[in-house]
């Protein structure tokens, strides 16, 4: 059955270069000697080298940093040398220090680890050629998906073997609660940033500057996470633009010709962090950062993780995205060392681009057999199908779905059966873990996911009347999957697209119509974006409920009521326990207007909810229920 | 050559005798650059020689010029690409006369010409298009008439038969525009008349006491400073144009001088100024050296670029003629370095007459501009100073680069004013490299556009272009347009790297003046103006984004008009709307340059 689901090629489409395994290599000639061979990375053709120490000294005397100590010394009465002080002592914890020792430390280590964890470590070598070719023509910024803490190891370990210049990288300040590896990874190139620091003028001058001035000099590449942590749920994040707008400043201000973006998508078989996840989204606290913790995760050492797939993307141009988008010349009057804020201009052209890149690395993700079965399995568990599913029927679904896709995969998972809470988590482990697979081809699905639903709800075959059906949920959505913002039509043209080619739909100037075998499909999709509907249904009936809220008490709250529901068999969906959709239908609901949030309570305003809850109350999958007015909490 | 003309040609003859200038186009180029016995060219050895008697280059071999565009062009003598040696005056449209004006300036006895090649000669600057254009014998709406007013009372005579008879007056002086303000409008359906100033050339009177001088604005530089000169003054303003350009394109214009740092720009020079305008003669009523009298309308003149009227008698300030002038030069290791030094110098107001930075391509096109040295002695001594340099001071001959100077004053007072600039110099790095070596980078400037003619006819086309910016900002815009040319010469098909380079040619307290060239070989494209035109466009976007000026002395002319909203906001252009509207309602003064 595998090798009739494996016969089509999946795991490298024709349109993407071809991946080599590395670790092949490794496991045929000597560590160590890999470990001290000779390392001349191409360096950018701008370059001018300097130490670390003498780039502390750039940032303390840049003009940037000059004018916001000015002012800092002038707000809080201390004189200029102190808030220098200050500043330099903020550096100091920040501050990475590259040693190519550490490096050649890490490079033996990792190859005798990841040997043990993994199959094969697969890279596309055209793609390190092109960013080999980037580095030396402009400063790059390196922008890997984050799955796991894996991640940025694993980065410099590519870019190590592969000799090309070894990239500085954001990490929070989390890791430096790790005494030991916190310094190692400092070694290695990572620079500490805090989680938050909201109003702190100093902290973010120090950091915007320290980044800067190492993107500018082309000293190495700056790498950082546009999604800001890790994905619990395999799904993209929205991203954040803090950082992104940093990078791109130097270009904007004319400091630099251009600078490259390189989207990296890092796939895991299985990252090593997979059942911590969703302990985590189902309320068992993430366990601190630490050294001993590390080694108590030595047990993994004895598991299977599979294969690793890193693609490095086409490098994006700065340049060529704002090209007849931003006007460069808003910065003429102002000197570009006073901090200002960015215009709405700016920001929006900056969140476009995040959107754009995150896009990117979605669609370079290689994507396992598992993936596509999670869809099955997932659909089967909440259809309450307890028999289990017999090989043949459930092959057949797969090598359907995989035509459907043009991607393929098997898996078999056993259920157990659902009684007492502490079952119904234990399962929901399992379930969230296979969800977590699911979500990496979610992407794919989405935009014809929102169809289907819009075509399974509307009233009639109007195009009018899907397209707002399928406007409504893309906007309600938009928390959860990357859509990218205003592109509402090209999305529904693309859906369309898509399942007229798949002979699903049939649509012409006024109606859509599903053909005969597209009820197949159209079932499919529908469900696909089923657990997330319910979710967010489920999350605003507990609201409607509930009178008044803090944010901290939203999410146990509102996993106990799920829970109940669930073991009342009224919501069939175990995922919906995710704190990530809760979250994220939480925070929908506010964008949207339809839940305030007043000091940090939630409620729903008065007006809005019978229009909302009427509108989903259109989706079938819900049981009627009474509806209980709430009244805002002010 | 009609009648007419002969008649003026005796005319000139007699009126300004001193004058080399009997008539300008006999002993000028109809489709390049300059005098007609003045041009590079490879002679039989292959060698490249530079002909006539006018330069300091004059009559020399340059052996480096060939390998230098071989390299830098992958131009090659084999592909040939020669000019028309002749204008087909078939090929020239025939004159749109309006008789009833034509017959009351006959009555006038201003002297006028409808002759093809008088037309033509008046019908361009020295755009890159331009040039292209007539050495393919390609020749587009051109003046249907030229007069050649003598005097101020000329002038107010044909620009109120202009209003009477509804004619449009195009302003010419020099002929050395480069923003395609001289080109004819194609949309005007009028009669074009070219008022060609040439002969309004002379100084009515030099005050002593208040050291100004009175002039006629069709003078050319060259002539108003040599008169000057015989009197013991100079107006000390020398564009680079100096030998063509005249004074109310000057004025027109705003220009700026190449020793502008004692003398000032134009609008530094200017006491008074005359310009006949279709409502009538705009001028002062006294000469008072400066006025609180609301804004001053001198700045409604200078940079009009002749939409307005005709400047025809402006007075100057004039100084007397420098006792001692020295050259000099310094190299620096980088162009960041020497970008430095300057804007130091400028910090502390030393900046010498001239003082340019040229980078490192411009260097090494200096360096392949050296003519035939005559002894091995010399040719030792360079030698010994290229090892000097790059071996013993470590400089890296691809990143160095050179600045010129040029001091100007009493003995003493430049010896010491030297000194201050070299020790300033030193603490960049920057290394004194002796006379020769400034002398010969403002004498490129002169023979400069002659090489782009030598260009063209081996399939390489080019131009130069300016800008002023910040101080903060030199080297970012130096950097970027020279990128940004070099990305959009590949994008559009050129198929070898071109030559992008700048050099800083004037210092001010708040920023500087930059300047580009940008040339490439063209062989493989179907229509190189039309890149070439992508090209410069880009260029400007590149300059404005960069916090630089849509122009800081050539001006804006038709070239540049589509950035004037931006540069200026809207209400600035209303502003200038307005006068024009007030100024010229008929739009007599039809060039649609500026606006």
């Amino acid at each position: 059955t595998l090798n009739k689901i494996s016969s089509s090629k999946f795991d490298t489409p024709s349109k993407r270069d071809d991946f080599e395994d590395i670790l092949e290599e490794r496991r045929n000639s000597s560590d160590l000697r890999y470990a001290l061979k000779c390392y001349t990375p191409v360096l950018y053709k701008g370059l001018t080298p300097c130490k670390v120490s003498e780039l502390k000294q750039m940032v303390l005397q840049s003009d940037q940093l000059g004018y916001v100590i000015t002012q800092v010394s002038k707000e809080k009465g201390m004189t200029t040398d102190e808030v220098t002080g200050d500043a330099a002592a903020i550096l100091e914890e920040m501050a990475q220090r590259l040693q190519l020792s550490t490096v050649r430390f890490f490079a033996f280590t990792l190859s005798k680890v990841f040997k043990t964890l993994f199959r094969s470590i697969c890279v596309n070598e055209e793609g390190l050629q092109r960013l080999q070719q980037a580095i030396h023509n402009h400063p790059v910024v390196l922008l890997p998906s984050h799955r796991s803490y894996m991640d940025f190891l694993l980065m410099s370990y590519i870019l190590y073997t592969y000799d090309l210049a070894l990239p500085v990288i954001a990490a929070g300040m989390d890791f430096m609660g790790m005494k030991v590896v916190g310094e190692m990874l400092r070694m290695s190139g990572a620079f500490f940033i805090r989680r938050s620091f909201g109003g702190d003028k100093l902290y973010w001058a120090v950091f915007s500057e320290y980044v800067k001035i190492m993107l500018k000099n082309g000293y190495a590449p700056v790498e950082f996470f546009l999604e800001g942590t890790r994905s619990r749920t395999a799904k993209s994040l929205t991203p954040k633009l803090g950082l992104l707008n940093i990078v791109m400043d130097p270009f904007l201000k004319g400091e630099v010709f251009d600078i490259s973006l390189v989207p990296v998508s890092i796939s895991y078989e299985r990252t090593l962090e997979e059942a911590l996840y969703a302990r985590e989204l189902l309320g068992v606290p993430k366990p601190k950062e630490s050294t001993s913790g590390l080694f108590k995760a030595r047990k993994i050492l004895s598991e299977d993780y599979g294969s690793i797939h890193v693609y490095f993307g086409q490098p994006v141009s700065v340049r060529s995205l704002a090209e007849s988008r931003v006007n460069r010349s808003q910065f003429n009057l102002i000197p570009r060392h006073i901090p200002t804020r960015p215009s709405e201009e700016i920001l929006s052209f900056v969140n476009d681009s995040a959107y754009r890149l995150v896009r990117a690395q979605e669609e370079n993700m290689v994507l396992k057999p598992w993936v596509l079965l999670a869809f099955v399995l997932l659909q089967k568990q909440a259809a309450e199908d307890k028999q289990g599913t017999a090989l043949d029927e459930f092959t057949e679904q797969a090598v359907w779905l995989r035509d459907l896709s043009r991607h393929y995969g098997l898996s078999v998972l056993t259920r157990s059966a659902i009684t007492p809470e502490e079952e119904l988590l234990n399962q929901a482990v399992v379930i969230l873990s296979c969800v977590s697979y699911r979500n990496q081809a979610l992407n794919v699905f989405i935009r014809p996911a929102l169809l289907a639903s819009a075509i399974h709800t509307a009233a009639s075959n109007r195009k009018q009347e899907i397209y707002n059906g399928f406007s409504f949920l893309r906007n309600m959505f938009s928390n959860e999957f990357i859509l990218c913002p205003g592109a509402t039509v090209q999305d529904f043209e693309e859906a369309c697209y898509l399942l007229v080619k798949t002979g699903a739909l049939q649509i012409n100037q006024q109606e859509v119509l599903i053909t005969e075998r597209g009820h197949r499909t159209l079932a499919f999709l529908t469900s696909v974006l089923d657990p997330f509907l319910q979710g967010y249904q489920v999350v605003c009936r507990f609201l409607c409920e509930e009178d008044c809220l803090t944010e901290k008490q939203f999410i146990p709250a509102v996993r106990k009521f799920i829970i109940k529901h669930l073991l009342t068999g009224r919501l069939r969906y175990i995922e919906v326990l995710s704190s990530d959709l809760q979250k994220n239908a939480l925070a929908a609901l506010i964008r949207l207007g339809a839940v305030q949030k007043i000091k940090g309570y939630v409620g729903f305003t008065h007006l809005r909810v019978p229009c909302w809850f009427d509108r989903l109350s259109g989706y079938p999958t819900l049981t009627p229920m009474p509806f209980k007015s709430v009244v805002a909490h002010l | 050559m009609c009648c007419l003309c002969n008649t003026k040609r005796a005319m000139c003859l007699l009126t300004c005798g001193q004058s080399i200038w009997v008539c300008l186009q006999e002993i000028m180029k109809w489709n390049g650059w300059g005098y007609s016995d003045s041009k590079f060219l490879y002679n039989k050895k292959g060698q490249a020689e530079f002909t006539g008697k006018r330069y300091r280059l004059s009559g020399m071999i340059i052996p480096g010029l060939r390998e230098w565009m071989e390299s830098t062009f992958g131009a090659n003598l084999q592909h040939k690409t020669p000019a028309a040696p002749i204008l087909n005056s078939s090929a020239v449209q025939p004159p749109t006369l309006n008789e009833a004006f034509l017959k009351e300036l006959k009555s006038t006895g201003i002297p006028f010409s409808h002759d093809a090649e008088d037309r033509v000669f008046r019908s361009h600057g020295h755009c890159l298009h331009e040039i292209f254009a007539l050495r393919e014998g390609k020749i587009g709406r051109v003046p249907d008439l030229v007069v050649w007013p003598n005097c101020h009372n000329d002038v107010v005579k044909i620009v109120e038969l202009a209003c009477k008879h509804n004619v449009c007056l195009m302003p010419y002086g020099g002929g050395t525009s480069v923003s395609s303000a001289l080109e004819c409008p194609p949309e005007e359906t009028r009669s074009i008349v070219s008022l060609d100033t040439s002969q309004m050339n002379r100084i009515l009177w030099i005050d002593e006491k208040n050291l100004t001088a009175h002039v006629e604005a069709g003078i050319v530089g060259q002539d108003l400073e040599r008169l000057l000169n015989e009197s013991g003054y100079c107006t000390g303003h020398e564009p680079d144009s100096m030998e063509f350009s005249s004074l109310g394109g000057w004025v027109a214009t705003r220009a700026s001088g190449m020793k502008k740092n004692i003398y000032g720009n134009i609008e530094d020079l200017v006491v008074h100024i005359k310009m006949v305008t279709p409502q009538g003669v705009i001028e002062k009523s006294c000469q008072g050296p400066r006025m609180s009298t609301g804004p001053d309308v001198h700045h409604f003149i200078m940079g009009s670029e002749g939409t307005l009227g005709v400047v025809t008698e402006v007075t100057m300030k004039i100084r007397p003629m420098p006792e001692y002038q020295k050259y000099g030069s310094v190299v620096f290791p980088n162009f960041e370095m020497g970008v430095a030094c300057l804007r130091e110098v400028a910090r502390q107001r030393c900046a010498p007459a001239s003082i340019r930075l040229m980078d490192n391509e411009q260097f090494k096109f200096g360096h392949a501009l050296k003519p035939q040295v005559s002894s091995i002695f010399t040719s030792f001594l360079d030698g010994l100073k290229k090892f000097y340099i790059t071996k013993f001071k470590g400089f890296d001959p691809n990143r160095l680069c050179v600045a010129t100077l040029l001091f100007e004053g009493d003995r003493e007072k430049v010896l010491q004013h030297e000194k201050q600039v070299y020790d300033i110099a030193a603490k960049f790095g920057g290394l004194a490299a002796g006379e020769d070596n400034g002398q010969r980078g403002y004498m490129l400037t002169f023979v400069i556009a002659y090489l782009r003619d030598l260009g063209m006819d081996y399939y390489v086309i080019g131009e130069s272009f300016e800008t002023s910016v910040p101080w903060d900002r030199v080297l970012d815009i130096c950097r970027n347009v020279k990128a940004r040319i070099v990305r959009e010469c590949k994008d559009k098909g050129v198929q070898f790297p071109p030559l992008s380079t700048c050099r800083v040619t004037q210092t001010y307290d708040a920023g500087a003046c930059v300047y580009f060239y940008f040339a490439f070989n063209y062989r493989g494209l179907s229509d190189p103006v039309h890149v070439y035109e992508q090209v410069e466009h880009a260029a400007r976007e590149e300059i404005l984004a960069n916090g630089g000026s849509l122009s800081h002395h050539h001006g804006v002319g038709k070239l540049r008009k589509e950035w004037m909203r931006e540069t200026i906001s809207s209400v600035g252009m209303g502003m200038l709307r307005s006068v024009k509207d007030y100024v010229d309602p008929n739009n007599i003064f039809g060039n649609r340059n500026l606006l």
